[in-house]
């Protein structure tokens, strides 16, 4: 019943969103509102298409309805609750489910935003959002339907992935398909602002919140993603250059690039074809990530299956590329810039060399990714490009980011002065040194560190004084330095807000190069009672036990660890039999810390529990990554609030 | 001039860091000792050897023709296990064996009904192991 049901309540979505995408474009040349709002009852439609087919998906979850292939799929009687409702997204099917119903809750948003306020950009918008939607609705009804029925009805499912019954997999889909649907609404704009031609700063300043948001969600994902791995996959890492995180972080760079350089457009009115070709591009790789890790070309814990859903993948993203381009050549005159770059000196140059550095940094991402696969085709040779590729390229880039972020907001627009540089750059520049020299000093050796470090300092000494500066202007005219403070983010939100995130970014780039040159690891066999000790800690083990959980065995190992400054901790590493499973799967135990992480997986073990072989890592600084994560969220919220000076 | 400096760190790092799939027959044909592989194939039954003293692993991978020795130290990941399909990255030694850096082993996310259960063959599994590269984390 509910197979049939859902497959009706797809396709009548997918009806509604054609008809919507139609009426909406329709009604411009017609000049008739009566088809305008028809479109907007699709939308909603639409949308309420979705979130039925959704509720009616986790309804087949929570009653074990095996004739949902889906359901038999990803679920099984023993799956715990929550992860019932989670599996929704585990796979494939599910996972194009919620992005069709994210992306037309945007629609029905942008809808009740824009009606009124943006007549002419507004009928484009919802024609291209709508079929945007259309075509993932076309997926959830051709080649991968969620409610396809199973013949016949198992008695109990297969269950989900193992590796995905973890907290991490209730945020991490949500947030990166919160961003990577979120980029299609300024796609979107931008795809109106060729079509009317109104291809000036319009387009820009209504899509600003929508692109910081998105930015922040894709963000948010990378970084879920990051703990996910880290602490799921037990590996010890949390990045590791495979094609599904390139697939992620192509759109995020562009994301990025797009962010700023708009910038520059709002203020000097130029770039008008780099950011409308930036948005194009940023649409188009979420796209691709997708196909890239959807369609099976690639091996990794996100591709499902292989199926036709590649072809129509790519499919559309030549329609869309195309189209957009296109309209893109056609209205190239209106394009030109209305002011010009006069210094390279200037904050201007800055931000585009920003761009380039970012635009760099994705191309040989999509290089290296796209790499093994462009070999295969062409030569026939089955090559792969590993870590050492992306490390090797990436790095020099992202030092040169790291020294933008310090120079772009405080060098002044036009043409900077050398009074201009004096004043705003001297402090900084010996407070980087300076830190970096006493860090050499105090021992440290690793040449990479040092660079980021005096980088870091640098950029927050720059932000430092500029703030103080700010805020010691206000001072004089009265207010204390809490109101000072106040005041100052309340009026220049954007500004600090920015500021705020690069302060997250810098956290986080503490935490990559620490974590990198100062993690330590051992593997080793052990015998029960003895101890292994790395870098100060003492692990112990002391004995192994067995346990029936709801849907898997376990054998957990008792370890206790202690140093010097630490009470003694108890970690319980283990690995799960699942019967759904070929082969164990580690469930790696860990004690999180500000400076290090004591991090112990369970590699294998006696039946009698004698000895088992143990991996123990002393990860450093690899918090800061998530703390920084939480630094960033701050920063976008202070950089999205209403803006007090000009308001919109 | 920063295009040119770009291209060069891709043309150095695509050309340091690439490593060539291959077979077991393929590195049997033209062994270079030193050189990086990343060789798959299915971890033959009954050939895995395991110290758990010494770390010492070591199995043999084959692709129902020709079978290569492979040496490694530390566990294996999760997935591992004879009769399965793995990749290994490493050099292949003089000393006749591939010395093995990292071990992925290829999960299968494709559900079996129960009624087309069996093993699959070694041709489909090379070819699925080929088709889509491995999964793992070094």
């Amino acid at each position: 019943m509910i197979p049939e049901l859902g497959y009706a309540i797809t396709a009548t979505a997918l009806l509604m969103a054609v008809w919507g995408a139609g009426a909406a474009a329709g009604s411009v040349r017609a000049g008739r509102p009566a088809l305008l709002l028809s479109a907007e009852r699709a939308a909603v439609g639409a949308w309420l298409g979705l979130t039925l087919a959704m509720l009616l998906l986790v309804y087949a979850f929570l009653t074990f309805d095996f004739s949902v292939r889906y359901v038999a799929l990803n679920t099984n009687r023993g799956t715990p609750f929550y992860y019932r409702i989670t599996a929704l997204w585990g796979a494939l099917e599910g996972s194009i489910v919620l992005w069709a119903w994210m992306l037309a809750l945007y629609t029905l948003i942008a809808v009740r935003r824009y009606r009124r306020r943006q007549p002419e950009l507004y009928p484009w918008v919802l024609a291209v959002l709508l079929g945007v939607l259309a075509f993932f609705l076309l997926v959830m009804t051709v080649p991968a339907p969620p409610f396809e029925r199973l013949h016949p009805v198992p008695a109990d499912g297969r269950g989900l992935n193992p590796l995905l019954e973890d907290s991490g997999m209730i945020t991490h889909p949500v947030a990166l398909y919160l961003g990577f649907t979120g980029f299609t609404v300024p796609f979107a704009f931008a795809m109106a602002a060729l079509v009317t031609g109104r291809t000036g700063e319009e387009w820009i300043a209504i899509t600003r919140r929508w692109t910081i948001v998105a930015w922040y969600f894709l963000s948010l994902g990378l970084l879920i993603g990051g703990w996910w791995s880290y602490h799921v996959l037990g590996w010890g890492g949390y990045w590791a250059w495979d094609p599904v995180e390139n697939a992620a972080f192509m759109p995020w760079l562009t994301g990025t690039a797009f962010l700023h350089s708009v910038m520059i457009q709002e203020r000097r009115r130029i770039l008008r074809l780099w950011n409308l070709t930036l948005v194009i591009l940023t649409f188009g790789l979420t796209l691709f990530g997708t196909f890239l890790t959807r369609s099976g070309i690639i091996g990794s814990v996100h591709a499902f299956t292989q199926g036709a859903i590649g072809h129509f993948f790519l499919g559309f993203l030549a329609l869309v590329l195309l189209g957009a381009f296109s309209l893109l050549a056609w209205r190239v005159d209106r394009l030109r810039a209305q002011g010009e770059l006069d210094s390279l000196l200037s904050r201007e140059s800055m931000f585009l060399l920003n761009n380039l550095f970012l635009v760099a940094a994705t191309f040989t991402v999509f290089f290296g990714t796209v790499f093994p696969l462009l070999s295969e085709a062409v030569r026939g040779v089955k090559v792969s490009v590993g870590a050492p590729y992306f490390n090797l390229v990436n790095i020099p880039v992202f030092l040169g980011l790291l020294l933008l972020m310090g120079v772009g907001p405080l060098i002044a627009w036009r043409r900077a002065s050398w009074d201009n540089l004096r004043r705003n750059f001297v402090i900084p520049v010996a407070a980087g040194g300076g830190a970096a020299l006493l860090a050499r000093a105090l021992g440290l050796g690793n040449l990479l560190v040092l660079t980021c470090l005096a980088l870091v300092v640098f950029v927050a000494g720059a932000m430092t004084l500029d703030y103080v500066r700010a805020v010691g202007a206000r001072r004089r005219s009265g207010d204390g330095w809490g109101a000072a403070t106040w005041g100052l983010l309340r009026r220049q939100n954007r500004r600090y807000g920015g500021f705020v995130v690069h302060l997250g970014v810098l956290v986080i780039a503490l935490g990559v190069a620490g974590s990198q040159a100062w993690s330590v690891q051992t593997e080793t066999t052990v015998k029960r009672g003895e101890h292994v000790e790395l870098a100060g800690y003492r692990v112990r083990f002391e004995r192994l036990t067995a346990s029936e959980e709801s849907n898997h065995a376990k054998v957990t190992g008792v370890f206790t660890v202690a140093n010097g400054n630490m009470r003694p901790a108890t970690l319980l590493p283990a690995k799960k039999f699942y019967p759904q499973e070929q082969s164990p799967i580690a469930y790696v135990d860990y004690r999180l810390g500000l400076i290090e992480d004591v991090y112990l997986v369970l590699g294998d073990f006696a039946r009698d529990g004698s000895h088992a072989t143990i991996r123990l890592q002393v990860n450093r600084l690899v918090s800061w990554l998530w703390i920084g994560g939480l630094v960033l969220t701050l920063g976008t919220v202070l950089a999205i609030l209403p803006d007090r000076r000009r308001p919109a | 001039m920063i295009v040119a400096a770009l291209g060069y760190l891709v043309y150095a790092g695509v050309s340091q860091s690439v490593v060539y799939f291959v077979t077991p027959s393929e590195l049997g044909a033209a062994p270079v000792a030193g050189k990086a592989y990343r060789l798959g194939g299915m971890v033959t039954p009954g050939s895995v050897a395991w110290d758990a003293a010494s770390l010492r692993l070591s199995f043999v991978l084959s692709d129902g023709r020709t079978s290569v020795p492979v040496r490694h130290t530390g566990t294996a990941p999760d997935l591992f296990g004879e009769g399965r399909g793995a990749v290994v990255e490493g050099t292949w030694s003089r000393d006749g064996y591939f010395q093995s850096s990292l071990i992925m082993a290829k999960h299968s996310e494709e559900y079996k009904a129960p009624h087309d259960g069996g093993e699959p063959g070694y041709k489909e599994l090379i070819r699925t192991l080929r088709g889509d590269g491995a999964t793992g984390k070094p």
